[in-house]
């Protein structure tokens, strides 16, 4: 189940400029509010028709505006079988529990089966709410029966518009694990958008992450949201995402473009635009408090101390944040007192080893 | 005394006629008009047309025109002779003008802005996003507005039809100009009552209509509160 997505939409000043592929589990659309992300699930979902581009899932075209002019495909919404959990519940108010959930079954045509209906109703917990009407339930039980009235109209894949956000911290620690037991329990792929950390991070199998409509990077949830990778058999040390932006012949050397700030590298075979992911080894990277001169290492970047964590054995992993990416540097507790490192305190993060990382 | 009351209850055949008629025509109307009420109601509030402003203004018009200015449109529109008129005579054999029919279109056509404004306003109310929503579960559009938008606009709906019924059992003007105030075929309550001042001794008749005027009108606007406030209660979010 691959849905792909390459699409250019202009909404005003703002323009839409993406391209992803998802497969089964959880995908994640990453980034701060205006990044563009509600406007690429509504595309996908079929509620807004993008200027160009197209969008597939499988074989199944369900946008393509490339194939000239009356010729463009756009599959409308209800014949997508996508199920579309929006920020609020959107219940209908005329119709109880019961009715909203079978709503989606009148249409779908393979109707889901008794025993399938049963097990999502139990897995949302909505069993003792089906003969009341929406205005009588709480936001999390009205966000529940909207994710379940999702599920029933068998759809071929969920797209979820950040289902919490409209909850308070305890609404949405009550739901969060109904959407793990989904993930785990369910073979349906998700799409789900989100500015949340601590949610991605709990759900999500890969992130793609977005930033002014565009795609600034598409990884595990790990090396996205600036966790350390740890992976077994190998070094600690940070994994970023970049593209390559500029060749030097002559010199031997590529430059990087990370979120804010640019790394150069051996050119080892890269190409202009390609997309590569970069290790950098927590031990291979030192930290500064003024800007180092008259030193061999090419690639020093600035930041902020993002987190000082004690590893053991007089170590420290100071987290530094450079624009979006988070470089890890170990270094000993003993320098970090030297330096009086605080959180918050911009400091250079001076690279020795990149390693391209072609995992 | 007895027999006073009971002789001033006793109506004449020409009366129980013309309350039955004016029952008929307004009924005719109402229902009639409903389903080009929610079209055009419909249209007016989510269609994005050029002439929206025209046919917004014409909807509107039998309200500002004077009533006998719209019997006269009527009437020259539908009349025998005229261009409609002369069509629906020639294809289906239909006469409106000095007949009950006729009536009935100038009762729904002096009835109709009511209904429309009460169903735009009600299409206006019903939220764009649960539409959507029907949408991603399935609902063709066509569903989407059978399953979701009329359910929530009920209530509008049968504002606006009580509205134009009432309108259309008080219609005189536009009725006595296109179709005039023929005994048992066009003359309504209204133009009953309006015979019956015209003549000397008439006035107890005028009364007796007039108090079953006000009954009618009564009774029809506490059943439409009666089943608003049952539909709001099951749509009430």
């Amino acid at each position: 189940m691959t849905l792909s997505v390459a699409i250019r939409h202009r909404q005003g000043e703002f323009l839409l400029d993406v391209s992803f592929a998802s497969e089964r589990g959880v995908t994640a659309l990453f980034g701060r509010s205006g990044s563009g992300k509600t406007s690429v699930l509504r595309i996908v979902g079929g509620l807004v028709r993008p200027d160009e581009g197209r969008v597939t899932l499988d074989g199944d075209i369900l946008v393509d505006t490339l194939r000239g002019p009356g010729r463009r495909i756009d599959v409308p919404a209800h014949r997508r079988r996508f199920g579309y959990v929006f920020q609020e519940p959107r219940l209908f108010p005329h119709l109880t529990v019961r009715q909203n959930l079978a709503y989606g079954r009148w249409f779908s045509g393979r109707a889901t089966s008794r025993a399938d209906a049963a097990r999502i109703v139990e897995m949302l917990g909505i069993g003792h709410l089906l003969d009341r009407r929406p205005a009588t339930l709480s936001g999390g039980e009205k966000q529940r029966v909207s994710i379940g009235r999702a599920l029933l109209s068998s759809p071929r894949m969920l797209l979820m518009d950040e289902p919490l956000s409209a909850l308070d911290e305890a609404r949405k620690a009550e739901i969060l694990p109904y959407l793990e037991r989904l993930r785990d329990e369910l073979d349906l792929p998700i799409l789900y958008v989100s500015h949340a950390v601590a949610e991605v991070a709990r759900l999500a199998d890969r992130v793609v992450v977005m930033a002014d409509g565009k795609v600034d990077g598409i990884g595990s949830p790990s090396e996205m949201l600036g966790g350390l990778a740890e992976a077994s058999g190998r070094e600690a040390g940070s994994v970023l995402t970049g593209t390559v932006s500029d060749l030097d012949r002559d010199a031997g050397l590529a430059v990087i473009s990370l979120s804010s700030s640019r790394l150069m590298i051996p050119q080892a075979g890269l190409v202009e635009g390609q997309s590569v992911r970069l290790h950098i080894p927590a031990r291979d990277v030192l930290v500064a408090t003024v800007r180092p001169e008259g030193i061999s290492a090419l690639n020093i970047l600035e930041g902020r101390v993002a987190a000082l964590e004690p590893r053991g054995a007089g170590t420290v992993d100071v987290a530094i944040r450079c624009g979006l990416d988070i470089i890890h540097a170990r270094i000993t507790e003993f320098s970090m007192h030297r330096l009086a490192l605080v959180e918050g305190m911009r400091v250079h993060a001076i690279v020795k080893t990149v390693a391209l990382d072609r995992g | 005394m007895v027999c006073l009351v009971s002789s001033f209850w006793s109506l004449s055949a020409e009366e129980w006629t013309a309350i039955a008629l004016s029952l008929r025509v307004s009924i005719v109307a109402t229902l009639l008009s409903l389903p080009v009420g929610i079209l055009v109601g419909y249209l007016l509030a989510r269609g994005r047309f050029w002439g929206k402003s025209l046919l917004n203004g014409l909807v509107h018009l039998p309200l500002i025109l004077p009533p006998v200015v719209t019997g006269y449109i009527l009437l020259i529109l539908f009349g025998r002779r005229g261009p409609v008129g002369a069509f629906l005579d020639q294809a289906f054999g239909l006469v409106l003008s000095f007949r009950w029919t006729g009536a009935a279109l100038a009762a729904a056509v002096m009835g109709f802005p009511l209904m429309v404004r009460s169903i735009r306003l009600s299409i206006e109310a019903v939220d764009v996003k649960l539409e959507e929503a029907a949408g991603t579960l399935g609902a063709s559009p066509v569903f989407v507005f059978l399953t979701v938008t009329l359910p929530l606009m009920l209530p509008g709906v049968i504002a606006g039809l009580i509205l134009a019924f009432a309108k259309a059992m008080g219609e005189f003007g536009a009725t006595i100009t296109f179709v005039s105030n023929i005994p048992g075929e066009t003359q309504t309550l209204s133009a009953a009552i309006y015979t019956f001042t015209q003549v000397p001794g008439g006035d107890a008749g005028a009364l007796r209509l007039t108090l079953i005027a006000v009954a009618l009108s009564m009774t029809a606007l506490l059943a439409s509160e009666l089943l608003a406030r049952l539909v709001a209660k099951r749509v009430a979010a």
